[in-house]
């Protein structure tokens, strides 16, 4: 391994020329927009935007400086990865700190402090959705994806510069949204609050994310793709597609945040939710499971249970996943043939989620003692099996009978709360559990130890979390159903409210035990980059071990 | 117009996509393709440290 000397840069390649142009034009829109923009949100918010696109220059010229990016076929891109594991992580903090905070505001609403409007819950709410799902989780696609499609196909990430753009573009984009939700920039559309001019920046970011991964499959050096390559696949050319579709829109100026949505009254909604339950479809568990396909059998040093239904597993979920859309618009305006169609999709995704959660789980049989000595095969096990109570909740919850009595109420939120903490975030925690020592070269993470209390400390949170939300979502869905002998409604909905003031507080402790485990896995982390790994992991295993050769 | 439009969305679209589906069980269950899928099944666990530069063999094995 001669990585130190001599690696081969890239001088200024045009992919650098490129990049530098694009931050040139973006800093020059967003010093127009600080002068010019109708809006007084929007002058305020260009100035972050410059803000970044001149970092980006500094960066740039930094680069171009040192002799230009590292261009060297000879070994794979880590610092990439590293990059996206420290974003990850504290991107993670960050969305869960906002989710506790907004799940006390429920519990005490005193805490939305009317002074202060970005206090608001809804306006931290949008920002602890779009921090856990984009920022946290996007970031582990991104570093996940990056690393297992330089592995499995045996070359370096294509495209000069461009990795290194979607990383930073990306997280450029996530302040970009951020910021602009706490000053009341938003276009209301649940989990696509971002404005025109953002959601163009990050379907530029997009392309070049898919053009990179579709350039570094094309350069590979392995005859077959990968099965976790086709998951990365389809979820980043299936969110591009639902980005751009779900925000089209006219903006108002060309300065100002402002835009129109092409869509209106029941088309808007259901654009919405197709693009809505596919976020959940292709970035939720697509991508993901593009990490259980990779990080399972590698962990516990086991091929795939069955890589037959792997290939069965993508497709179905690929041809049912994407018509479950309208099953959130049940006793709506919608017609009532495309509720039933979005209904008996869902019910129908039973059998490729459960046939990739068998796949995931059968993956350790003969090394089942790994979940006895390994915490972190035990938090990728449990997250697939949180994946397959998930995705057989949801798919009763998408019955319009049961949707009669759980939409709208806190049943939903906690379904997708043990989808999120338990399948996403475990998932997740486990990768990065795996790349850390992997990437910064140590024998195993600083404490073992600690990465247990962060699996009994963050499972023991999701327990109360669900239980919480489904004592909570059960009761309001009666109580807003009850009628009095006179044919009158029982209560009123703040009845309900105050009824469900324990379960909140619940809640709240909840995901208070889950951002503890993320703080501890935080110190973990930084104790073993800094290198502070005294007894060796038995567990993780040395990349060069499986070759014989060379 | 509407007519001729919704013949190919709908029956035209249920056949294609079943077609393709079972194109894909198909070509997942052909007896043939085994060994390509076994060796496929192991690329998370063949790898080493530094990308295949040079010469592979059939297994796509680092063989310099």
């Amino acid at each position: 391994m001669s990585i130190a000397q001599g690696l081969r840069r890239a001088g200024t390649d045009p992919s650098t020329a490129a990049v530098f142009l694009i931050t040139i034009l973006g800093a020059l829109w967003s010093l127009f927009a600080a002068a010019f923009a109708p809006d007084a949100a929007m002058r305020g918010q260009s100035w972050l935007i410059l803000g970044g696109f001149l970092t980006g220059i500094i960066m740039l010229v930094g680069t171009i400086a040192g002799g230009g990016v590292i261009d060297d076929e000879r070994e794979y891109n880590e610092n990439l990865i590293k990059a996206g594991v420290i974003a990850t992580l504290f991107w993670g903090i960050a969305g869960l700190l906002v989710g506790v905070i907004i799940a006390l505001q429920l519990a005490f609403p005193v805490l939305n402090i009317e002074q202060f409007g970005f206090t608001n819950f809804g306006r931290l709410r949008p920002l602890h959705t779009s921090a856990v799902i984009f920022a946290f989780g996007g970031n582990a696609l991104l570093a996940t994806s990056f690393y297992v499609v330089q592995r499995t196909c045996r070359t370096r990430i294509a495209g000069g510069i461009w990795p290194w753009f979607v990383f930073w573009g990306y997280n450029f984009f996530i302040v970009i949204a951020a910021s602009g939700y706490i000053i009341g920039i938003t276009q209301s559309k649940e989990y696509a609050e971002p404005e025109w001019y953002a959601d163009l920046w990050l379907t530029l970011v997009w392309v070049v994310y898919l053009l990179v991964f579709l350039g570094t499959l094309w350069k590979r050096k392995e005859p077959h793709i990968y099965v976790a390559n086709w998951f990365y696949l389809a979820f980043i050319v299936t969110i591009a597609v639902l980005h751009v579709v779900n925000n089209l829109a006219v903006p108002v100026s060309f300065l100002g945040s402002r835009s129109y949505s092409l869509f209106a009254g029941v088309q808007d909604a259901l654009t919405q939710w197709w693009y809505g339950h596919n976020a959940v479809g292709f970035f939720l568990t697509a991508g993901f499971l593009g990490i259980m396909y990779y990080f399972i059998p590698k962990r516990v040093q086991r091929p795939v249970y069955s890589y037959r239904l792997s290939i069965i597993h993508f497709w179905s979920l690929i041809f049912i996943y994407i018509w479950a859309g309208p099953h959130h618009l049940h006793y709506t305006a919608l017609p009532e043939w495309a509720q039933t169609l979005g209904m008996t999709f869902s019910i129908m995704l039973w059998m490729p989620s459960w046939g990739g959660m068998i796949n995931g789980l059968m993956t350790l049989s003969g090394a089942w003692d790994k979940l006895r000595t390994d915490p972190v095969v035990r938090m990728l096990v449990l997250s697939v099996a949180f994946y397959g109570m998930s995705t057989f909740e949801g798919p009763v919850m998408s019955i319009r009978a049961v949707n009669a009595l759980s939409h709208y109420t806190d049943w939903t939120v906690g379904h997708v709360h043990s989808g999120a903490l338990g399948w996403v975030g475990f998932i997740s925690f486990g990768a990065m559990y795996c790349l850390v020592p992997w990437l910064w070269k140590r024998k195993g993470m600083h404490s073992k130890a600690l990465v247990d209390w962060h699996f009994w400390i963050a499972t023991f949170g999701i327990l109360l979390y669900i239980t919480s939300m489904w004592v909570a979502g059960i009761m309001q869905g009666l109580m807003w159903r009850a009628y009095n002998e006179l044919g009158f409604l029982e209560f009123s909905f703040v009845e309900t409210v105050e009824a469900m003031h324990i379960q909140y507080i619940i809640r709240a402790v909840g995901g208070l035990l889950y951002l503890s485990g993320a703080l501890i896995m935080a110190y973990n982390v930084y104790r073993t980059i800094k290198g502070d790994v005294t007894e060796e992991d038995e567990h993780v295993v040395p990349q060069t071990a499986a070759i014989p050769a060379e | 117009m509407h007519e001729t439009l919704s013949i190919f969305a709908q029956t035209g679209g249920l056949l294609i996509f079943v077609f393709l589906f079972a194109g894909v069980v198909a070509y997942a269950l052909w007896p043939r393709n085994q060994a390509r899928f076994d060796a496929a099944a192991n690329t998370p666990l063949t790898e080493s440290d530094t990308p295949a530069t040079s010469g592979q063999n059939e297994d796509g094995i680092h063989v310099r």
